[in-house]
């Protein structure tokens, strides 16, 4: 069985006929080519899968393709690049909040989300939105400290 | 996973008619649990029946003195409203405390007590607040809903469609994480209204139960101290790398008893 | 030219970010070969069993499958084993035992997740499904688990491995350690556990194999954090391929810890697979095979005893350690419980007389390896637990416990009776610092306001040292090792002035893209984007050893310090024959060459053209400005430093909470100070996660019970405080660079520290990790019981 599908990734209309049981993370990868979404578990907790499904941020390895029919998807890929990056990329960059890259765009993409749904984030209140996302590297004390600076350049 | 069909039906009879005429079909809300073991190969359903598409399943409302919310609804939508806040704190806590967001955006009410996973923060909620369970054909109380271990009241091919929750004059969710998975090693929700105390346990056994020692002694005396003497027996409770019956048995208590300070 | 501000010291922002932030990074599973075929492993459920048959025929129909490949078929083609690289000899002077380590399990299986069957398919998903159609007959065998019961079990997991022991190994003189333990004052002593890990790199492992038949060409994509030395692995071991004919690329790789230097199973069947059908092979390993076969870390049961004598001076250190090393002895496993443990147990003490014996024993668990630390954290936790109780026995203060028994920096170099020589250090200098910025001074108000309030607080100390920059040759060759390790550069200025480096070390996070380029470009004196690093492909860099235990900088950068010394060189030469004066008037001062006591000068950049321009050049000079250098280190380098924890525990559930963690760490002269931090930070919480999060767990039968993410607990982001970290700094004195190592040290120091203030705050001398709340609790309890 194969169905027909068609969405928004990253500002640009898509459509693809996908088997029932590609993962959302499997079309982005390997249907779109799109690698800078990574898949680090297979039990839905590390969030390296994370991109933003009608503006909320989902773990794309715990959803099926079909069921973003009709959605809007942005993955890292969609939200700046090296000569227009989003402030949340400019302030991992800045606050040396990566080490191996792995975690990272998932945690861009949490960490954005993060920001838009919160007001009087704090270093404790961060800590706590972030806990879907696994990073090995960096100890998360740099990471909170770039969510906390792309926090005032993005409400700026 | 294994090959299956999908379907995205726009309607409850619909849904209920796919139902029927598949081999092993499977009702998909969220996804949350379903996916991840199908992603392990522990189920295989021949066909997956995809309630999303079904618009009166969501969203949530105030109708006479209860609070409803429909089966398709996310933890995320539970936790961000004002209006379940209002009505009951300790569902909006308990909401708040289920997974993490990226779990919240997609997992949903409806999904998370039909599977009645021991661990899960649902059950206690609704046995915790006296709720009501509307499927298709019934109304079942959440007393009567929660059987055992990933077991409920649902007849085969039973829907949900919402759950209505009685006003009460104040509630409160304490929940222990398990360090590693963040489901409840323990949570406890307590209420108190419409004449009763409910004391509801999830985590700790087989399936979520209510403690009726507690809600006795709260009865009389609604304070956390009113706990004290409580012995909460670690009898047929679970065991795992994480926690012995009898830390649960403890942790029972210390969380009963600062969801009542919470309130109190 | 105006002269270009140095960078080395400075905090410059890292060059490999901006593809990793825009979703650019290029892992291994983000690489596909034209006409590639997936595989997917047949891993034993068992522990421990025979093969009696494997039944193939219905998983070959099954649709898509390309083939399928077993142990048989790999014996058949005469490949070899997985070898252990380092000799270790017993006490007696026998070399080491251990069971070949088929890349594929032919006859038995002797671990859970032990690959013995490659399937080869069109897809993932038709992999997988021929590969639960594969028949195998086990005939299961009695499972061993715990070393500590292996070594004293009937059971004999190989018929060669009488005791289930691969060495027995020590260090030490002996009956001088003895003979203090007789007469000493104070004898205290523990028995510890130091709990077992699985590293959990966030990139699952993975490999493509790739093989073209006109020109008998292999070439293996594969997350290796020494790509050299999987080359030389596959060539010269396994006997895949000639070494001139693999390879090795292993491009952005999502983290090692350790568990990326070895070559598993899995990227060699790929590499074969490719060759036998003429296809890449494309492999990325799930998460849950990682946590069953990625080596695993730690599991040493030791028994440690230090005599001291009435005034608090240590006078012996006695060790018996059991470490499992688990099914199969993987490429570093036996240097880790013994050149890198033993070797460390005098920690920054002079404690006269040190004794260790080290019995290294297989079960039928995953192999244990080097983990972030390899060793260390092993030689520190026992060391600097049994100095705490010492302290606590002798009722005198921690801190001056340790302090009077320091090795002053006077005492440099100073030879410890464990074979190692360290080279300098000031170890109250960062005792000082930390215990300044952990407000150690107030720390007994504080204990009594969270006693006003039903809490529990405690303060603990950790003053470790480590060895980093593994392995000076020398003394490692003395030590019976078999091997050393130096590391190679290359420094090639291109004709335009750029400069292009080329290192056998590999970055995974570390960021050497920006501090190798720091270094050479403040050498010549040019822009860092001037400066292109390279690495992780054995085609472009021809020789390597790549990264681990700390050694990238300290080898590595000493390497290319020394190519950048020979361009130097080259430079001069050139310019002494476009200035038309001898060699010996040409100075240079970064970036010019110029002639002494002269304003005639020739830019870097002039020199870099002339070189590629070769007019007029005088017989003896060659063109081109391309140097390479070897580095063998002449000692390890020995960072050193002191962490402080304050926790509170919540005795109603055993919540223990880090209220502050302070870290001042000497790791000589700094590169990038963002860097370093950075790296202090991802240790110490992999440090603090063994202390209070992280546990393997095997069941009897030789199950993993800690099998996910759902029930291993990696720390996350609220699990912890912002920690408070400093420097202090003594240069290392035998590298060009004055460099440590900072990439271990935070998982090293913590979990002693971590320890010492949950015993503290809990009033007792002794506990094993992880202090998970259920043990606290389970303590507490106890407690309240009595």
């Amino acid at each position: 069985m194969s169905i027909a599908i068609a969405l928004t990734v990253n500002g640009k209309p898509v459509s693809a006929e996908v088997s029932p049981d590609t993962l959302l993370v499997d079309f982005i990868r390997d249907n779109l080519n799109l690698t800078g979404t990574h898949v680090g578990c297979d039990t839905s907790q590390c969030g390296a899968c994370t991109v933003h499904l009608d503006g909320n941020a989902i773990k794309s390895c715990t959803m099926l393709a079909v069921q973003a029919d009709g959605s809007k998807v942005v993955t890292i890929e969609g939200i700046g690049d090296r000569d227009n990056l989003h402030p949340m990329q400019a302030a991992f960059r800045q606050c040396h909040g990566l080490q191996c890259g792995f975690c990272t765009p998932g945690m861009i993409m949490s960490a954005i989300d993060l920001v838009n749904h919160s007001d009087d984030l704090t270093n404790a209140s961060i800590r706590k939105g972030l806990e879907g996302n696994i990073c090995r590297c960096t100890g998360y004390q740099n990471i909170v400290k770039a969510v906390e600076t792309a926090a005032k350049e993005m409400e700026a | 996973m294994y090959a299956f069909n999908y379907h995205k039906p726009a309607t409850l009879e619909q849904a209920k008619s796919l139902y029927a005429d598949c081999e092993d079909p499977y009702f998909i809300a969220g996804g949350h649990t379903l996916l991840p073991t199908m992603k392990q190969r522990l189920v295989s359903p021949t066909d997956l029946i995809d309630l999303a598409g079904i618009e009166d399943l969501v969203g949530i409302s105030i109708d006479g003195d209860e609070l409803v919310i429909g089966a398709m609804t996310t933890h995320g939508e539970v936790a961000a409203s004002s209006m379940v806040a209002d009505f009951s704190s300790g569902l909006a806590q308990l909401a708040a405390k289920i997974g993490d967001t990226q779990v919240r955006y997609r997992g949903t009410i409806g999904g998370s007590v039909a599977n009645n996973d021991p661990s899960a923060d649902y059950p206690a909620g609704l046995l915790g607040s006296g709720a009501t369970i509307v499927t298709d054909q019934r109304q079942i109380a959440a007393d009567d809903f929660f059987v055992d271990l990933f077991e409920t009241a649902l007849q085969e091919g039973e829907m949900i469609r919402s759950v209505r929750f009685p006003g009460v004059s104040r509630s409160a969710y304490q929940k222990f994480d398990n360090p590693a998975s963040r489901y409840a090693i323990v949570g406890v929700f307590v209420s108190e209204g419409n004449g009763e105390v409910r004391v509801a346990v999830t985590g700790a056994g087989a399936s979520v139960f209510r403690n009726s020692d507690m809600e006795q002694a709260l009865a009389g005396d609604f304070s956390a101290s009113a706990l004290n003497s409580i012995n909460v027996l670690p009898d047929e409770f679970n065991s795992d790398l994480h926690a012995s019956p009898a830390y649960r048995a403890a942790l029972v208590k210390e969380m009963a008893k600062r969801a009542v300070a919470s309130i109190q | 030219m105006s002269e270009q501000e140095t960078t080395v010291g400075k905090r410059v922002l890292r060059k490999e970010d901006f593809r990793l932030i825009t979703g650019e990074g290029s892992y291994t599973d983000d690489i596909n070969l034209p006409n590639q075929t997936y595989a997917y492993f047949v891993r034993s459920p068992m522990a421990r069993a025979g093969i009696k048959g494997i039944d193939l025929r219905k998983a070959l129909q099954s649709e898509g499958v390309v083939d399928i490949l077993t142990g048989q078929q790999l014996a058949e083609d005469g490949l070899g084993a997985l070898p252990c690289g380092w000799m270790v000899l017993s006490a007696d002077g026998s070399e080491m035992k251990q069971p070949a380590h088929p890349v594929l399990a032919n006859d038995k299986v002797n671990y859970v997740g032990e690959p013995l069957a490659i399937v080869l398919a069109e897809s993932k998903r038709q992999a997988k499904d021929a590969a639960e159609l594969v028949e195998v007959d086990y005939e299961e065998l009695p499972v061993l688990t715990n070393a500590r019961e292996a070594a004293v079990s009937d059971i004999q997991l190989y018929d060669e491995i009488p005791g289930n022991r691969s060495f027995n190994w020590e260090l030490g003189e002996k009956e001088a350690t003895d003979k203090v333990f007789e007469s000493a004052d104070h004898i205290v002593s523990m028995d510890i556990y130091n709990n077992r890990l699985i590293p959990n790199a966030m990139e699952p492992r993975a490999a493509i194999g790739d093989y073209s038949r006109g020109n008998q060409d292999y070439t293996l994509y594969t997350t290796s954090q020494n790509p050299h030395v999987a080359r030389l692995v596959l060539t010269a071991f396994v006997q895949i391929a000639p070494e001139h004919k693999l390879r090795v690329i292993a491009p952005d790789v999502g983290g090692g810890f350790g568990s990326k230097i070895y070559v598993y199973s899995e990227e060699t069947a790929c590499l074969w697979a490719a060759s036998k059908i003429a296809r890449p092979v494309k492999w990325t390993a799930d998460r849950s095979e990682s946590f069953l076969t990625d080596a695993h870390g730690r599991d040493h049961h030791t028994h440690g005893e230090l005599a001291l004598s009435a005034d608090g001076t240590f006078e012996g250190l006695r060790i018996k350690t059991i470490a499992n090393v688990g099914a199969y002895l993987s490429l570093f496993a036996s240097a880790v419980p013994t050149y890198l443990y033993g070797t460390l147990l005098a920690g920054q003490y002079k404690t006269p007389n040190v004794y260790v014996e080290v019995d290294s024993i297989f079960t039928n668990t995953a192999p244990v390896d080097a983990y972030r630390g390899a060793g260390r954290p092993e030689a520190t936790y026992i060391l600097e637990r049994l100095v705490e109780k010492a302290a606590r026995s002798l009722s005198m203060d921690p801190s001056e416990i340790r302090r009077k028994n320091f090795i002053q920096p006077e005492d440099f170099p100073y030879q410890t009776p464990v074979a190692l020589e360290y080279d300098i250090g000031n170890y109250e200098a960062s005792l000082d610092r930390a215990m300044e910025m952990a407000a150690v001074s107030d720390f007994d108000a504080r204990r009594a306001d969270s006693q006003a309030r039903g809490k529990l607080r405690g303060l603990g100390y950790s003053c470790y040292i480590e060895a980093c920059g593994i392995a000076p040759s020398k003394m490692v060759g003395e030590l019976g090792a078999g091997v050393g390790l130096w590391e190679s550069g290359e420094v090639r200025v291109n004709a335009t002035g750029s400069v292009t480096v080329l290192t056998g070390a590999h970055s995974h996070g570390q960021g050497h893209e920006t501090t190798f380029a720091q270094i050479v470009a403040d050498r010549f004196g040019i822009d860092i984007d001037d400066v292109e690093v390279v690495h992780g492909d054995t085609g472009r860099m021809d020789m390597g050893m790549g990264t681990y235990g700390s050694r990238s900088l300290a080898v590595g950068g000493s390497a290319l310090d020394r190519a950048s010394d020979k361009i130097i060189a080259k430079g001069l030469k050139i310019a002494a024959h476009l200035l038309g004066v001898s060699e010996e008037e040409i100075e240079f001062k970064a970036p010019e060459f110029k002639v002494k006591n002269s304003n005639a000068a020739k830019t870097f950049q002039e020199i870099a053209f002339a070189a590629y321009v070769p007019h007029d050049y005088p017989d003896d000079l060659e063109p081109g400005l391309a140097e390479k250098a070897f580095y063998d280190p002449q000692n390890f380098t020995y960072p050193a430093g002191c962490y402080i924890c304050e926790v509170e525990i919540d005795p109603a559930t055993g919540v223990t909470s880090i209220e502050k963690f302070t870290a001042v760490d000497d790791f000589g002269k700094i590169i990038n100070p963002m860097i370093v931090e950075g790296q202090v930070h991802g240790g110490l919480v992999q440090g603090i996660g063994q202390a209070m999060l992280e546990n393997c767990v095997y069941d009897e039968n030789g199950q993993l019970l800690s099998g996910s993410y759902m029930d291993y607990c990696m720390p996350r982001a609220d699990d912890f405080p912002n920690f408070d970290v400093d420097l202090t700094e003594t240069a290392c004195t035998h590298n060009p660079l004055g460099v440590k190592g900072c990439g271990e040290a935070g998982a090293i120091g913590s979990p002693p520290a971590v320890i010492n203030a949950i015993t503290d705050a809990l009033g007792i001398l002794d506990m094993d990790m992880p202090a998970t709340p259920y043990k606290i609790w389970q303590i507490i309890s106890a407690q309240e019981g009595q």
